[in-house]
């Protein structure tokens, strides 16, 4: 599949995002004061509208985009736009709140942060009800994207509780959100080895009926150009160096950070230094990202020569 | 709505004969021109006499090679085009009921006014069959040229699709695959029609009828390439006469 940079940014970004508002929501312990209540919720608004207006870019038509709240009963993409919005909606609600009485009202929290897990959740399964992508028709893809949500957000909520000196005992629980992360991820990683088109039982011989005659294979093209199918869902530019994209996204985006998480919590230091953690997962979740598009084979791709990777 | 209907009255859609098309690629062009003037936006062209022309085309032909194990290669030309899926997974997850398929007639269409370009329907779609127009921004695909056959502005047999009424081989046909005493049906259970990607779990409508089984040479010798066999007389002599000379 095309890695379009603005869908890339925004599961990424609003991942972090609605992580945030989750534990914001659920309670985590943040600093006091008018200010704090202010920009705390300010930069996970931040984050999560960030990403949900890049998302906007590679639309079409961007100016039509509420009707895509039209039809939740059907379609993940219309019930991410629903959760989004009306998750954001009380958590500007719990904001304000905060913000008049000082009050971080969990009655209106819990909701908040189930909201903010729910709409990362319908993000995934955005590319988990794929059949046409094997790689991403699985469980483990709402989990990956569940888990990066709350271990990016937990990183981002404890760096904030640096301020109010909070307790170094969060970055060992940040160590291991970040590690069970990365270990849904590598389940992910080993689950798509087999998951290819030819495993699941797809192949140029299913594609055109063929096969009880003989083997298949593709002569000619349609059009000696490209087209709309094979820029968006027959790329395989990303494959080529996927093996070395996964060590990077592993070492920026789990070591670096686990090494500093384990550091802070050993030496006791201010969970302020888990800012450095933050930032180099969410750089190692761009790659991860990339290459959760870049790698995936989608079905059409065997009308098109493809399928023997 | 971009639930799918219960059940549709008819199920219209084409059976395309993978034995008579010859690849001529005549109803990718009859496609084109009735359907950039017809139901929707114009079907885009983009850079057309350039070095890297592009466009959208609601019906594409691929040419295949099969190979089978006791006898020599042969080249199958394959059309494809919206297979109007009973259970088109390009529907429901369109997320402003831009896509929708008709209860009435199963023809799945696209409301273009409603559709924002996200592209997902076409990533649901294991056919390829729904392109993003490049100059209109909104998703393209077969309507069963749903603007002629209910069309009673032109003659009564011209009231097929496009691609059905230009075909010279005759290697499309269009009908109500539901009603099975339908010509199409008929065609389809006699030639033993097929799904593609039956996999997939999408239930396609329009059937593909497999190219029938060659006849081979009554004798091997026939069948196989042609050998160096020394010939006798005349020629036989010449032959040997030159071998002396070198």
């Amino acid at each position: 599949m095309h890695p379009a940079i603005s869908v890339i940014f925004f599961t990424v970004t609003s991942g972090a995002g609605f992580g945030l508002v989750a534990m914001i929501g659920a309670g985590y312990p943040l600093p006091g004061g008018l200010a704090a209540a202010f920009f705390i919720p300010l930069l996970a608004a931040v984050f999560c509208v960030a990403g949900l207006v890049s998302s906007t870019f590679h639309l079409g038509h961007p100016e039509r985009a509420w009707r895509a709240f039209s039809q939740w009963r059907s379609s993940w993409l219309s019930r991410e736009g629903v959760m989004s919005v009306a998750t954001l909606i009380l958590f500007g609600l719990y904001a304000l709140i905060w913000m008049i009485t000082g009050e971080r009202l969990l009655i209106l929290g819990v909701p908040v942060a189930l909201g903010a897990l729910a709409t990362v959740y319908t993000t995934a399964m955005i590319y988990a009800q794929l059949k046409t992508v094997p790689r991403w028709n699985t469980r483990l893809t709402p989990a990956c994207y569940l888990l990066f949500s709350l271990a990016s957000g937990f990183l981002l909520a404890a760096v904030l509780n640096g301020f109010a000196a909070g307790g170094s005992g969060a970055a060992g629980v940040a160590f291991v959100a970040i590690l069970a992360a990365w270990a849904c991820k590598y389940a992910w990683w080993k689950h798509a080895e087999n998951a290819g088109l030819a495993q699941v039982g797809s192949t140029v011989e299913t594609a055109t009926g063929l096969g009880s005659i003989g083997k298949v294979r593709l002569l000619e093209r349609p059009h000696s150009g490209d087209n709309y199918l094979t820029r968006e869902m027959v790329h395989v530019v990303g494959r080529k160096h996927a093996a070395r994209l996964r060590q990077i996204a592993l070492v920026v985006g789990a070591g670096l950070p686990l090494i500093i998480a384990l550091a802070v919590w050993i030496f006791a230091g201010s969970t302020l230094w888990l800012l450095p953690a933050f930032l180099s997962m969410m750089a190692g979740l761009f790659v991860e990202r990339w290459l959760f598009f870049a790698e995936a084979e989608h079905a059409v791709s065997l009308y098109y020569g493809g399928g023997n990777t | 709505m971009t639930s799918l209907p219960q059940s549709t009255q008819k199920a219209l859609g084409l059976v395309i004969d993978l034995d008579t098309c010859v690849g001529c690629h005549a109803c990718v062009v009859s496609c084109k021109e009735w359907n950039t003037g017809g139901y929707g936006a114009p079907l885009a062209d983009v850079d057309p006499y350039g070095d890297e022309p592009v466009g959208s085309f609601l019906n594409r032909i691929h040419t295949f090679e099969v190979s089978p194990e006791d006898a020599p290669a042969s080249i199958v030309h394959f059309p494809k085009s919206c297979l109007h899926c009973a259970d088109a997974p390009c529907v429901t997850v369109c997320p402003t009921g831009a896509s929708y398929k008709r209860s009435e007639d199963g023809i799945v269409l696209v409301d273009e006014s409603m559709c924002i370009g996200c592209g997902l329907c076409a990533w649901a779609c294991p056919y390829g069959a729904r392109e993003m127009d490049l100059v209109e921004n909104v998703m393209k695909k077969c309507t069963l040229c749903v603007d002629r056959i209910y069309n009673d502005n032109i003659p009564e047999e011209d009231r097929v699709p496009a691609c059905v009424r230009t075909c010279p081989a005759g290697a499309r046909h269009f009908g109500d695959l539901s009603d099975p005493q339908s010509d199409v049906s008929k065609l389809v259970a006699e030639r033993g029609g097929m799904d593609l990607m039956p996999e997939m779990g999408t239930a396609p409508v329009n059937k593909y009828l497999p190219p029938r089984p060659k006849t081979g040479p009554d004798n091997a010798a026939a069948a196989a390439p042609a050998t160096q066999e020394s010939p006798g007389g005349f020629l036989g002599w010449l032959d040997q006469a030159f071998e002396r000379l070198g």
